[in-house]
């Protein structure tokens, strides 16, 4: 299997194992590039903006974000899902593939499971702070109390959310920690710093890469990613219940789960790519993430969005097959036309249409399309969420109630401040930790050198 | 333990076994004891000396160790009698601000009034109240208030005032008093006498929104000025030409309750009357007729005409001068001769030609002695125009020394008065809310708010009702009444007046000499003595020429529903009360018809010149072709800082005809600005999308079938099935019915729920953000044709489902079903994900978006410990970030549930009215036990008109509404009037 021709070389350049550790860890021992820093700074900004805003809301109340009587969640829990979304990249590229034992997964799967922690991260923000009363966020947890006991609705889908994804953020934070021990253990080896190496000295935990250790580790990673794998399709699958379980027009619908998860895979893949495509040409990182890989990648993006196309076309289809008068108007009057047809048709231009592009090879090998895609997909999968949380709850069952929705500045600035956390959060693992897997790569490589002289 | 004793003697004699020896009152007995001194002194031990010594250090040591001294709540130190704390009190009294009248109970708690309701037992209101009544009891709480009395600016006591304004009246001259119309027996004695120590004073009743013209129509054509006693209830077909009788026009909390009676349709009597409308503006009550007529005033002027020389000619009588109108009558005229007796013309122009055509066709058809009343005559709207002119003139000509005013407000309402006002010597202003009059006058003497006075009313001859202080006054005023008292060189206080002439004069002989009888009356608010006569009419044909003058554009001028005639322009309640039809709030507009709008390519927001004053466009639909429509109301300028600035003031438009004041304007002219001006409304979409929302039949249709209309219901009925068990409600099973025959869209239960529950008031910017916090809404939908729409009225609250989709979703269960059927919400628990509202396919939840109290960004009723006296201490005042809606009043119910308990009894069906149900008027909602199969709420869910608000969902909720029946048929021509004479009688 590790030999076949077909596939082609995993790594390129004839790596030896050393050359390999080299290459990767090259970025943590330089100084801080110029673009890095300018980065960072403008992230910063965004987070400060968004800093700013989360106190304005806190302190001043959700009056301050642009969401009403008739259309209770906006830009916030759009937002909320639409990172969630894209925190399902790591999760699906360790651990689906993992699973599925596609080799090519291990130059990327670091990168992606760093960036499904950061997106959690920024995901769990936006329930938490959507909340009216959040100083009384702690009412959602089934504590024993001396008050009946009161305990709390098992029934409500945002009760599961909290469970989910506090669930999820630990076992992809634990995922990915604990992955990255061995590699933390090389560079405590290989560092000179004695910062350095007391820092990764401490978050190596001792490793010695024993075969018992390894035995374990490997061990681990299975159990880890059986649970995440789980994960990925179960927590999505709830986030999609908070829609799902209402009775709203254009919401009750049970394609939901499969179709969030679907998307979630689809713009945790695209974010990816989008990554992935930046990664390598900055840090040079050709050999290891190589032109098949983004191949591969760009394969899977067309397939889930003709999965998306035909989720779309499906609910459109059951809404008008139905029946029923509120579907109808909700998806043909309210979506496909109406006042938000701009919305509806970015959705579906940008994440059923645009990608199948890539059918092309040769716009399936032009990364700058690649690129552009992948951003489009990720604005099309926010349209989607747009789509969802706001047409249906502007105009639904009593025309007296129907209701306009558009955010305000804070709203933006809370969404822009996650950017900031995410840009933040990635440009420090681009700097200080190693962004592809050294130890799953060696893994690879192994097989791949042909039989003659590597360098050492 | 060791053995106490309580004295010597037991010591010796052992204990005394009558006594109960165990228990709090032994116990209590014990401590008592104590401090008995003689006790203290006979056992003279330390052990005795202790437990006295203890005790008091322990009171002192729980007191002092109180982190806050209480600083607001004091307790009585001699508690009165019938004051319990946290038991209301209701007191009977009078509402009456000198324009609308309504006899009223109000809700006492804690020495102040809280909520006011209607009283039952009034002949005239009969439990019923209007938005504006509501609305009234936060003008007591409110700054805007004069709060001492002033002499050219400074503050000066009543004595030094007294001596000043006698001094100034003793030294002659012209002195004109002006008031509202008084329809106290009291008030008119305390100016009798006040005109016999000034001879040469004059009296001029001055009304905001004149009637005049009725009187001088009546005075003309029967000889006598008054206006008759309208009596809906006994009307089968109503022709009103422009009168918004349920709104605004001249007593409307009367009229809705007998007109209410005519619409109401029983399974087994169905029949109701004809109403036909024929109006310029949509006016509420033009949204409930059955056939609606938008005409310009010039053409309903030719209709009136034609209509009168018509039925002149059936009857035998003389005709009128008119020119033909373009829109046929004959139809009307048919039916208008089929209801001789039983039919009922009303008008609400001021011009007194236009009155007389109503006199004579009422009196052509015989109506005068059923429908109408020459006995029982209304008794507001007393103004006389023509004095009012020649007062304005001599005011003009500076003719006039002395300018009393009371309670009225001419600087805003009359075009004339403002700087007229100004050349009279010597100004002096009573009355309780500033306005632009008093701050105009020299003198300025604090009139009682209502709440805080004495006095009396007659709002129709022959019936009264008294007026009694529900809390001391809060500043330094004093009753106008007493204050002419005392001018006139008198003794008495006002209260003892009124006293006096109730028993000496208004008590049927037999009972003055009963000391009780005042205390009861006092009691039941209201006395019904009977006409003094009856009065058989003698007839004078009038003599008019109706030719009215062409014009591009008529400006039809309206009292809303809400301000009304402005007076009560401080209150935050009314103003953010959308009105009934256009649903817009916190401003006045120039409404204008679809037609002209898209002739002129004019939309909704777009401001226009109109003369030489910007406003907003709205387009309304119904709105006749030709004509625009203004509120009256706005555009105070010295009110409070709710009030002022706060839309545009329409008075300057009135203009005089035949010498009296007339609400429309043929000189007007319009030009588009570039401007725009954002308009609030609290419902942005009119139309039901085909939707069986509010469910309709023709009166035919439904007296073959009674499931006429509601046949979706029947399917929803038999499609309801369900994977869980059926909800069980052992006990009581609260429910509500609306009929939406009865209810006429005034939108008094929204005020009244309001000031029931604490509801925030949140300005014009956050009603435009779709954030106003009125748990009740009245919905208004528009079918069919845009320039003449069928309108729909829908109150929609909580509808308390008993499978309720926001139940399911609140993650910490903070909103839950009892076991009594309510939807509840813990305020304390919500953590505000607004899952629950998102999830109400309703939309009755409400989210508290900012802190609405002690904060400087909401300046209206909930800033000031003042305003806050209001509030309803049995309902929570919510915190930001929590979601409220309506708990069907649950404070109501477990107020009387343990009511009936502590008496041992079972509540009686209608016992319990949340707040809504109590005010209504026309008595459209009705609430009770669903598990009792005999309670009207039961019956009415019985009833094949009853459906329940998109019951396909499945959502089981406990309101039901019946459907509308109108009295026409669907496609009904405005000239097909054969076979819709139905009446009953």
């Amino acid at each position: 299997m590790y030999n076949t021709e077909v596939r082609g070389p995993l790594i390129l350049g004839n790596k030896s194992l050393g050359r390999i550790t080299t290459d990767i860890t090259a970025p943590l021992y330089e100084r801080p590039k110029f673009w890095w820093m300018v980065g960072l700074g403008i992230s910063s900004i965004m987070m400060l903006l968004g800093f700013w805003a989360i106190y304005v809301t806190i302190a001043t109340g959700i009056g301050t974000w642009g969401v009403n009587n008739t259309v209770g969640w906006g830009w916030a829990i759009i937002n909320f899902v639409w990172w969630i979304g894209i925190g399902h990249a790591g999760t699906a590229f360790s651990i689906f593939l993992l699973i599925l034992r596609q080799e090519w997964r291990s130059s990327i799967n670091r990168a992606a499971e760093a960036m499904t922690v950061v997106a959690v991260g920024c995901a769990a923000i936006f329930p938490a702070l959507h909340m009216g009363r959040i100083w009384d966020a702690f009412f959602i947890l089934p504590y024993p109390n001396t008050r009946g006991p009161l305990w709390v609705n098992y029934n409500s889908p945002l009760f599961w959310d909290f469970i989910a994804i506090s669930a999820y953020l630990l076992i992809s934070a634990s995922f990915w920690y604990l992955g990255m021990i061995p590699d933390f253990a090389t560079i405590r080896d290989n560092t000179t710093s004695k910062v350095k190496k007391a820092v990764y000295g401490f978050f190596a935990m001792g490793w010695r890469g024993s075969v018992g250790e390894w035995k374990r580790y490997e061990g681990l990673s299975y159990i880890l990613g059986g649970i995440a794998a789980v994960l990925v399709v179960s927590v999505h699958s709830i986030v999609s219940t908070d829609f799902a379980v209402s009775v709203e027009p254009g919401w009750h619908t049970t394609i939901f789960p499969p179709y969030f998860v679907v998307g979630a895979i689809f713009s945790g893949f695209a974010m990816v790519m989008t990554l992935m495509i930046l990664l390598r040409r900055i840090y040079k990182l050709e050999d290891f993430v190589t032109d098949a890989h983004l191949d591969k990648v760009a394969k899977i993006l067309v397939f889930v969005s003709l999965i998306m196309g035909s989720a779309y076309l499906t609910e459109i289809f059951v809404a008008w097959y139905s029946g029923n008068e509120y579907e109808i108007f909700t998806f043909f009057h309210n979506r496909i036309t109406g006042e938000f047809t701009i919305q509806f048709w970015a959705m579906f231009i940008f994440n059923a249409i645009v990608p199948q592009l890539m059918w092309f090879r040769k716009i399936r090998s032009n990364l700058l399309v690649v690129f552009i895609i992948s951003i489009l997909i990720n604005i099309g999968m926010w349209f989607e969420r747009f789509n969802i949380v706001v047409t249906s709850l502007s105009k639904d069952y009593l025309p007296s109630a129907w209701a306009s929705y558009s955010p305000t500045f804070v709203e933006v600035a809370v969404y822009l401040g996650t950017l900031g956390i995410f840009i933040f959060g990635v440009l420090l693992f681009f700097k200080y930790i190693p962004m592809i897997a050294i130890s799953e790569v060696k893994a690879v490589n192994k097989f791949q050198v042909k039989k003659g002289k590597s360098e050492k | 333990m060791e053995k106490h004793w309580r004295s010597l003697d037991e010591y010796k004699n052992g204990p005394d076994l009558s006594e109960d020896q165990s228990g709090e009152s032994a116990h209590k007995n014990a401590v008592l004891d104590l401090l008995d001194s003689k006790v203290v002194d006979a056992a003279g031990s330390r052990r005795d000396f202790l437990k006295l010594f203890g005790f008091s250090v322990a009171t002192a040591a729980v007191v002092s160790s109180c982190e806050k001294p209480v600083q607001k709540a004091i307790p009585y130190v001699i508690k009165p009698e019938e004051v319990t704390p946290g038991k209301a009190s209701y007191y009977a009294t009078t509402f009456f601000d000198g324009t609308e009248y309504g006899s009223i109970l109000v809700k006492v708690r804690d020495g102040r009034p809280i909520k006011i309701e209607g009283n039952q037992q009034s002949p005239v209101s009969r439990g019923g109240t209007s938005a504006r009544i509501q609305a009234s009891v936060l003008n007591l709480y409110d700054e805007a208030r004069y709060k001492a009395p002033a002499v050219d600016g400074q503050e000066v006591s009543w004595e030094e005032l007294d001596a000043l304004v006698m001094e100034r009246l003793d030294e002659g001259g012209r002195t004109v008093m002006v008031t509202p119309t008084i329809i106290s027996p009291s008030t008119r004695e305390v100016i009798r006498q006040f005109l016999l120590k000034y001879p040469e004073a004059q009296w001029i009743r001055y009304d905001e929104v004149s009637a005049s013209g009725i009187r001088e129509a009546h005075r003309s054509v029967f000889g006598e000025p008054v206006i008759p006693g309208y009596h809906f209830d006994r009307a089968a077909y109503i022709l009103s030409f422009d009168a918004d009788f349920l709104g605004t026009w001249i007593a409307p909390v009367e009229f809705a309750r007998d007109y209410a009676f005519t619409r109401s349709v029983d399974p087994g009597q169905p029949v109701m009357s004809k109403h036909v409308q024929v109006e310029q503006g949509m006016s509420m009550t033009g949204s409930n007729a059955d056939q609606r007529i938008p005409v310009t005033p010039r053409e309903m002027q030719l209709m009136m005409g034609n209509i009168y020389n018509q039925v002149a000619a059936a009857t035998g009588n003389p005709s009128v001068s008119s020119l033909p109108s373009v829109t046929p009558v004959e139809g009307i005229v048919q039916d208008l001769l089929a209801n001789r007796g039983t039919s009922l013309v009303v008008c609400g122009s001021n011009d007194p030609d236009l009155q007389k055509l109503v006199a004579g066709i009422n009196y052509m058809l015989g109506n005068y002695g059923t429908t109408l009343d020459l006995d029982r005559t209304i008794q507001l709207k007393q103004g006389d125009d023509r004095e009012v002119a020649a007062l304005f003139d001599a005011l003009e000509r500076g003719e006039v020394d002395n300018l009393l005013m009371a309670n009225v407000n001419p600087a805003y309402s009359s075009r004339e008065a403002g700087d007229a006002i100004k050349k009279a010597g010597f100004t002096l202003y009573m009355g309780a809310s500033i306005n632009e009059t008093g701050n105009l006058c020299g003198v300025v003497c604090p009139d009682h708010h209502y709440l805080e006075a004495w006095g009396d009313a007659e709002p129709v001859a022959g019936s009264y009702s008294l007026q009694q202080p529900c809390i001391h006054p809060l500043f330094n005023s004093r009753a106008y009444q007493d204050s002419l008292i005392k001018w006139a060189g008198r003794d008495r206080t006002y209260e003892d007046l009124v006293k006096y002439i109730w028993t000496s004069q208004i008590a049927p002989p037999a009972e003055r000499e009963d000391e009780n009888w005042w205390t009861r009356t006092l009691q039941a608010g209201y006395f019904e003595s009977g006409p003094s006569g009856t009065r058989s009419p003698s007839f004078q044909p009038p003599e008019v020429r109706i030719d009215p003058v062409e014009s591009a554009w008529t400006l039809t001028l309206y009292p809303p529903v809400g301000l009304n005639d402005g007076r009560h322009g401080n209150n935050p309640w009314l103003h953010e009360l959308p009105d009934p039809v256009s649903k817009v709030c916190w401003d006045n507009y120039l409404s204008v018809s679809p037609a002209d709008a898209e002739e002129n390519g004019w939309q909704d927001e777009m401001v226009v010149l109109l003369n030489n004053t910007e406003l907003p466009l709205v387009i309304q639909p119904g709105q006749a072709k030709g004509t625009i429509s203004l509120a009256l109301g706005y555009g105070r300028t010295v009110a409070g800082k709710v009030g002022e600035g706060v839309g545009v003031n329409a008075f300057p438009y009135v203009t005089w005809r035949n010498g009296q004041r007339v609400y429309t304007n043929e000189r007007v002219s319009l030009e588009l600005t570039s401007g725009t001006y954002p308009i609030a409304r609290t419902q942005t979409h009119h139309s039901m999308e085909g939707r069986p929302i509010v469910r309709e039949a023709s009166l035919e249709a439904y007296r073959e079938d009674p499931n006429a209309g509601n046949h979706f219901h029947l399917e929803a009925e038999a499609h309801h099935q369900t994977l869980y068990p059926e909800a069980k409600f052992d006990g009581y099973h609260w429910g509500l019915a609306i009929d939406l025959n009865r209810c006429t869209g005034c939108n008094n239960c929204v005020v009244s729920c309001i000031a029931e529950n604490n509801v925030a008031t949140v300005g014009k910017e956050e009603v435009k953000n779709r954030r106003i916090m009125h748990w009740m809404r009245i919905d208004r939908y528009y079918s069919d044709d845009p320039e003449n729409p069928r309108v729909f009225h829908q109150p929609v609250m909580c509808q308390h489902c008993d499978n309720a989709p926001c139940e399911n979703v609140c993650p910490v269960s903070a909103t839950m079903h009892s076991n009594e059927g309510l939807n509840q919400v813990a305020y304390v628990r919500c953590i505000g994900t607004k899952y629950c509202i998102n999830n109400c396919p309703y939309r009755v939840r409400r989210f508290n978006w900012f802190k609405y109290v002690n904060n400087e960004e909401f300046n209206f009723n909930q800033n000031s410990d003042l305003s806050r006296l209001v509030l309803n201490p049995d309902v929570t005042v919510r915190e930001r970030g929590v979601v409220e809606k309506c708990s069907l009043c649950v404070q109501r119910i477990q107020e009387k549930k343990m009511e009936a308990k502590l008496e041992n009894r079972e509540l009686v069906d209608g016992e319990i009215q949340p707040a809504c149900v109590q005010s209504c008027p026309s008595g459209a909602l009705v609430f009770g036990n669903l598990n009792d199969p005999d309670s009207k709420v039961s019956r009415m869910k019985q009833n094949e008109r009853n459906y329940y608000l998109l019951e396909q969902l499945h959502t089981l909720p406990s309101v039901g509404y019946l459907t509308k029946i109108r009295n026409t048929a669907l496609n009904m021509e405005p000239e097909d009037h054969s076979g819709h004479n139905e009446h009953g009688s």
